[in-house]
């Protein structure tokens, strides 16, 4: 286990080590330098050269990406063109958003995702496994940002409800969680379909496996064969998806963010492409990437956990 | 005599339109060992499922299972279950698959005996003691094994291990040594001959192997076409077999062949379709004996007390 573990965050290392990599290509791949877009058209020459020098970009490349990193690995992402704050700060003070944002999002969808997925598999072939079957696929094809004007128009402008902008007053959890439920119902919404049919599936494939029948076949009850003998196998591509799936989260929150105006790591990153603000962009990505690393990572671990066969697959 | 433990009465199982068996009679009486042999798809794995009154989904049963007098295909689901397990269990075919893959062999065991009110530690020791008797070379270390750790031999012998531990009256073999290389056959059928004189029960083992039939059986039933066509000792079927079926069997084990005849016998013509079967002799169409009364069903003669060969031409 151990063994596998060191693997696991060796392999994250090395992706994270890559997309940095692959960031740093972009900012030489946009036509322009940096300094004259963040500047605009009209800088003076000076000013330019003072921010070039500022931003190490008169310094050959070799040096420039050898100082990024070493930077990024002291937690120091960089400087906010504008403001010259420290990216980092930046996005410690909003990510707190996002990831209560994507919590909620992701636990509303699982919880309703493998209730429906069992409900299908229990009522399978009659006509509630069909109707489900018709609102899953509804579920997953319509845009997350789609929902959120809808639920928008009806419960916050019509309705008035819930808040339409923000994310709640700090330190007050009530308004916290009433201006978190729309984004996060928009966002789920594609989860829970995903879920129920991936938790049918996987259910349906594992009851009709042999090692069921020799449960079966020692008398054991079918709750008891349900929970401890099928449910187990039949979660594991389920943590698989759901890691994948938070990854996935985080991207629906820059659209969703900014149809409800939230504080968060989606509106930071969309206001500063606005402004050509590449410190921020290049730090926030690296930061959700980071981030998502963890995710994957722990969920594979969690699968090894589950499955001894992944653990032996990666001992040897 | 005494009552026989398994008594089967013209067990019918139809999947759709095909009749996978037609009336299937038998019996196994305590302490004894009976072997059912046919070729594929004669019907052996559905009778093994009906023994344990697993019938697969969707199946068409109708006849007797009786095992100690309850008739297993006419209780309800709750009280067959009580039945599996307790008074009848099955060594199954492919123990790659017959077991939980994420579950350890010690746990499935422990769960195998749900049945009886002790704590798990006694259990445990008594998976431990069945898994040395069946010649687990370190039980303590299997007990906390995942299949996929086991290797084929060790596995088969789990599988009986699993099926003798809670000492039932019947236990039923389905292709016990299929799945293994000849030398680990040999080890298992050694195993088997062993455990035989221990076991107070009735033994059925299904298989197409006629060496094994030889090996471990009393008596013997020969399927053909979803229908018991011949009984007997294994003496009597081995030496004075009656239906033209049973002798062409005999003569085409690899064992009964000649030295030196450079090809190996075969039963010429195919099996008849089983959504459409004959309504005489199903062997009529590939047997040389066969005469135009074959199209009618078959007198049962006797041949002595207890050898009986469904067949016109053979009378005695």
């Amino acid at each position: 286990m151990l063994t596998y573990a060191i693997k696991r965050i060796g392999l994250a290392v090395l992706i994270l080590i890559t997309v940095m990599l692959a960031m740093y290509a972009m900012v030489f791949l946009v036509p322009g330098d940096p300094a004259s877009l963040a500047l605009g058209p009209r800088a003076t020459p000076e000013l330019k050269a003072q921010l070039i020098a500022r931003m190490g970009l008169d310094q050959p490349v070799w040096v420039q990406v050898w100082r990024f990193f070493a930077n990024a690995l002291h937690g120091n992402l960089g400087y906010d063109v504008w403001s010259r704050r420290p990216v980092l700060d930046q996005i410690l003070q909003v990510f707190p958003n996002t990831l209560f944002l994507g919590a909620v999002a992701l636990g509303w969808a699982l919880v309703l995702g493998v209730a429906l997925g069992c409900a299908a598999v229990v009522w399978r072939g009659t006509v509630v496994d069909a109707v489900l079957g018709i609102l899953s696929v509804s579920m997953i094809a319509v845009p997350p940002f789609v929902i959120a004007l809808y639920l928008l128009l009806i419960f916050a402008v019509w309705l008035g409800w819930l808040p339409a902008i923000g994310a709640g007053t700090p330190g007050d959890w009530a308004s916290q969680f009433r201006a978190v439920l729309l984004p996060a119902f928009s966002i789920g919404i594609t989860w829970v379909g995903y879920l129920a049919r991936l938790v049918r599936a996987s259910m349906l494939e594992v009851m009709g496996a042999n090692h069921i029948r020799t449960a079966r076949a020692f008398g054991l009850s079918e709750l008891r064969i349900v929970t401890r003998y099928a449910l187990r196998l039949a979660i594991i591509p389920t943590v698989a998806i759901l890691a994948v799936g938070f990854g996935s989260i985080l991207s629906s929150a820059v659209f969703v963010e900014t149809v409800f105006s939230r504080p968060g790591i989606g509106t930071l990153v969309t206001s500063a492409v606005a402004k050509r603000n590449y410190p921020v962009v290049m730090g926030s990505v690296l930061f959700m990437t980071a981030f998502y690393l963890v995710v994957v990572t722990a969920a594979d671990l969690l699968i090894a956990r589950l499955d001894p066969r992944v653990r032996d697959v990666f001992r040897g | 005599m005494t009552e026989p433990l398994l008594q089967v009465r013209d067990l019918r199982v139809a999947y759709g339109p095909v009749q996978a068996l037609r009336g299937a009679s038998l019996n196994a009486r305590a302490g004894e060992v009976v072997g059912i042999v046919g070729e594929s798809g004669c019907g052996k794995s559905t009778l093994a499922a009906a023994l344990i009154g697993l019938p697969a989904p969707g199946a068409t049963v109708s006849g007797e299972v009786r095992i100690g007098g309850d008739d297993l295909l006419a209780l309800p689901e709750p009280a067959r279950r009580r039945l599996r397990g307790e008074r009848v269990a099955m060594i199954f075919q492919d123990p790659m698959t017959a077991f939980n893959p994420v579950l350890t062999l010690g746990d499935q065991l422990i769960d195998f005996q749900h049945r009886l009110a002790e704590p798990r530690a006694a259990k445990r020791g008594r998976a431990r003691a069945m898994l040395a008797r069946v010649g687990l070379p370190d039980p303590d270390l299997a007990l906390h094994r995942y299949v996929h750790e086991l290797s084929g031999g060790m596995r088969q012998r789990a599988a009986i291990a699993a099926a003798l531990l809670m000492r039932p009256p019947l236990l039923v073999a389905d292709e016990p040594t299929t799945a293994l290389d000849v030398t680990m056959e040999a080890q298992i059928l050694h195993l088997l001959r062993e455990l035989r004189g221990e076991h107070q029960g009735a033994i059925v083992i299904i298989t197409h192997h006629l060496g094994v039939v030889g090996e471990l059986c009393d008596r013997v039933y020969v399927m053909y076409a979803g229908e018991v066509v011949e009984e007997g000792t294994v003496e009597e079927i081995y030496h004075t077999p009656r239906h033209p079926y049973t002798r062409a069997l005999i003569a085409c084990d690899p064992a009964h062949v000649a030295q030196g005849q450079g090809h190996l016998p075969t039963i010429p013509g195919r099996v008849p379709d089983l959504a459409a079967p004959p309504a005489g002799c199903a062997f009529a169409a590939r047997c040389p004996l066969a005469s135009a009364r074959c199209a009618t069903p078959p007198p049962r003669h006797r041949f002595g007390p207890t050898q009986v060969a469904a067949c016109y031409a053979v009378a005695p």
